[in-house]
């Protein structure tokens, strides 16, 4: 990236010398960087006190204790595994039918593009209102859901009110909302791989298999990655449709990090032990954004090449 | 590629079909849910043919819920209204921060400027309520609870990550030779910003602005945890809207209508440019 050479003489009004200019110029970007910086650290220090609101007064460090009474505690486990699997199973759920779909719409035919760009409606609805849109699909009186489940045996299925169904139906949810964004960043992907191999693969009279895992699959692997380290970031992260749809309820069955932070805070005020989870989670978070930045500065440089 | 049997064909039509019912098949049965009354909603099993009302659009916009048991307020177009509004502002705010940023990252390599925008990027991967619950303790310090300014501010969290790097892709992609040669002929590093790169730029910023647009609309958390109900948006107050109306299905069909009909309007004028925002300029469309 070559940047501008300073000519000597300047007219206007504005007289910045170059080496302040792009410091003046991202300011106000980095104050409001600072300013979220200091909750960050504030949540730091929050999660090695024992502080709870509704006892300010017995507010005061107690170190690591917050964290220490994690491996003896069921919930946290509870949270971890909960949390994981939820990651683990949309996501995992999610690529297949992406790269599922993405390969059925390969082709640039005016059908295939005319539902590329419906299938981005359940994306660009806010998650929280998805959920409650399938919550009156799946309202035991009258959801239509309820009723396609009595259809083929099963009755009185209890969607998200049962503990045996809550994470199905909250996993679906999330692949309902979120397969279209896997879905488009692959079918892009597909569309911009080089046609030669492909070409040389059909004259010379190759299995498809063979070319979908020898050729296919590794160039699309960069953007199947950089597809589900997004996805896993967000995912394990979930709020919007737990909370929506269940609270993280019935009972304990759906409390993921997020959501058992957000009852600790505001039901049970235990801050010490909210600030403590949600420092797990951000390192978790942590780990996977490095991995997933390399990836994307990768796809990235080579997107700004191809323009 | 080229060549299909008729069954490769007949199952893939298949496939699609499916795709597209799946994905299609709750917006279209909300909607359709949005214009009948209970009493059709409530029909097992239930059925496609009703005679359609607008008794339950009528309901949110004049705000009177009448039923059998006596009138009740909705303020559901309060919410719709707030929404707008800290949508708007949010994005105005962050084109204003964000762009010159962007511009300033795209065309010079300055002492920390890769560690801010990664710095800024890492917010769009940290856990919100990390933030957000010292947040609460923080805005009652400072007066900002529930003000608008204290939401819009916080929206910055989703707007400037997503305008900061992709308007600077769009940034990198001008060559700069263009502003070097208005510069040589004696123009100011500001009318060289406006005029050259601002209106080249244009497009990806148009695009980058309705991208955040619709996250800060989506956004649920942020205003659950720092809004109260006369400060709310559609997400949060379409919820609270379920608890206090219960049983009236049509109205709730309805409210969700009403509150994603926007971003899904705006998804369809910019889906050109929504595959490179989503992967913030990671993938071209």
């Amino acid at each position: 990236m070559a940047s501008v050479t300073q000519p000597g003489a300047r007219t206007g009004g504005f007289r910045i010398s170059k080496r302040v200019l792009p410091y003046v110029l991202s300011l106000p970007a980095l104050l409001v960087c600072i300013g979220i910086l200091i909750p960050f650290f504030t949540a730091v220090i929050y999660s090695f006190q024992r502080y709870r609101l509704s006892q300010p007064w017995a507010r005061q460090f107690n170190w690591g204790e917050n964290y220490l009474n994690f491996f003896t505690d069921p919930g946290f486990w509870n949270t971890l595994r909960i949390s994981l699997v939820y990651a683990g199973v949309t996501v995992g759920l999610e690529l297949l039918l992406g790269l599922g779909i993405a390969l059925l719409l390969q082709r640039r035919t005016t059908v295939n593009n005319f539902i590329s760009i419906m299938l981005l409606l359940p994306l660009m609805t806010a998650p929280a209102l998805a959920a409650l849109m399938w919550k009156l699909m799946t309202n035991p009186g009258f959801g239509i859901l309820s009723y396609f489940a009595s259809l083929v045996g099963l009755e009185n299925f209890r969607w998200a009110s049962s503990p045996d169904t809550a994470l199905l139906t909250v996993v679906l949810v999330d692949i309902w909302v979120y397969t279209p964004f896997i879905m488009i960043l692959l079918l892009a992907g597909l569309r911009s791989l080089p046609t030669q191999p492909f070409e040389a693969a059909a004259l010379d009279g190759v299995p498809r298999t063979f070319v979908f895992f020898r050729i296919t699959l590794p160039m699309l692997t960069p953007y199947i990655l950089t597809a589900t380290l997004f996805r896993l970031l967000d995912s394990i992260q979930q709020f919007d449709i737990i909370y929506a749809m269940t609270q993280g309820g019935p009972g304990d069955t759906l409390t993921v990090f997020q959501v058992e932070a957000y009852l600790n805070f505001f039901q049970s005020t235990n801050v010490g032990r909210s600030a403590a989870l949600l420092i797990i989670l951000w390192a978790i978070t942590y780990i996977l954004s490095n991995v997933f930045i390399k990836n994307w500065l990768r796809l990235r440089e080579r997107a700004r090449g191809e323009a | 590629m080229e060549t299909m049997s008729p069954l490769e064909r007949i199952l893939r039509g298949i496939a699609l079909t499916l795709v597209v019912i799946f994905f299609m098949f709750p917006i279209v049965w909300i909607f359709l849910m949005s214009f009948q009354t209970n009493e059709t909603i409530l029909r097992i099993p239930p059925s496609v043919i009703f005679t359609p009302t607008l008794d339950n659009y009528a309901a949110l916009i004049t705000g009177k819920l009448t039923t059998a048991a006596g009138t009740l307020d909705i303020a559901f177009m309060r919410n719709l209204g707030n929404s707008v509004f800290l949508s708007v502002a949010s994005v105005a705010l962050a084109l204003v921060l964000g762009v010159p940023a962007a511009y300033a990252f795209a065309r010079h390599k300055f002492r920390g400027s890769e560690d801010i925008a990664f710095t800024l990027l890492s917010f769009r991967f940290a856990p919100p309520l990390l933030v957000l619950l010292p947040l609460t303790q923080y805005f009652q310090w400072l007066g900002l609870s529930n003000t608008y300014f204290g939401l819009i501010w916080v929206y910055q969290l989703i707007c400037l990550p997503l305008i900061l790097w992709i308007v600077r892709g769009y940034f990198e992609d001008i060559s700069a030779d263009v502003e070097y040669a208005y510069r040589i002929a004696g123009h100011s590093w500001f009318s060289t910003f406006r005029k050259i790169a601002l209106p080249l730029a244009g497009p990806g910023i148009a695009a980058a602005g309705l991208l955040a647009f619709i996250f800060a609309w989506n956004n649920f958390v942020f205003a659950l945890v720092l809004a109260s109900a006369d400060k709310q948006p559609v997400t949060v107050g379409a919820l609270a809207f379920v608890t206090a109306s219960g049983i009236q299905y049509g109205q709730i069909a309805a409210a969700i209508v009403l509150s994603i009909t926007p971003t899904l309007a705006l998804a369809l004028y910019a889906q050109r440019y929504l595959v490179e925002g989503l992967s913030l300029g990671a993938v071209k469309g």
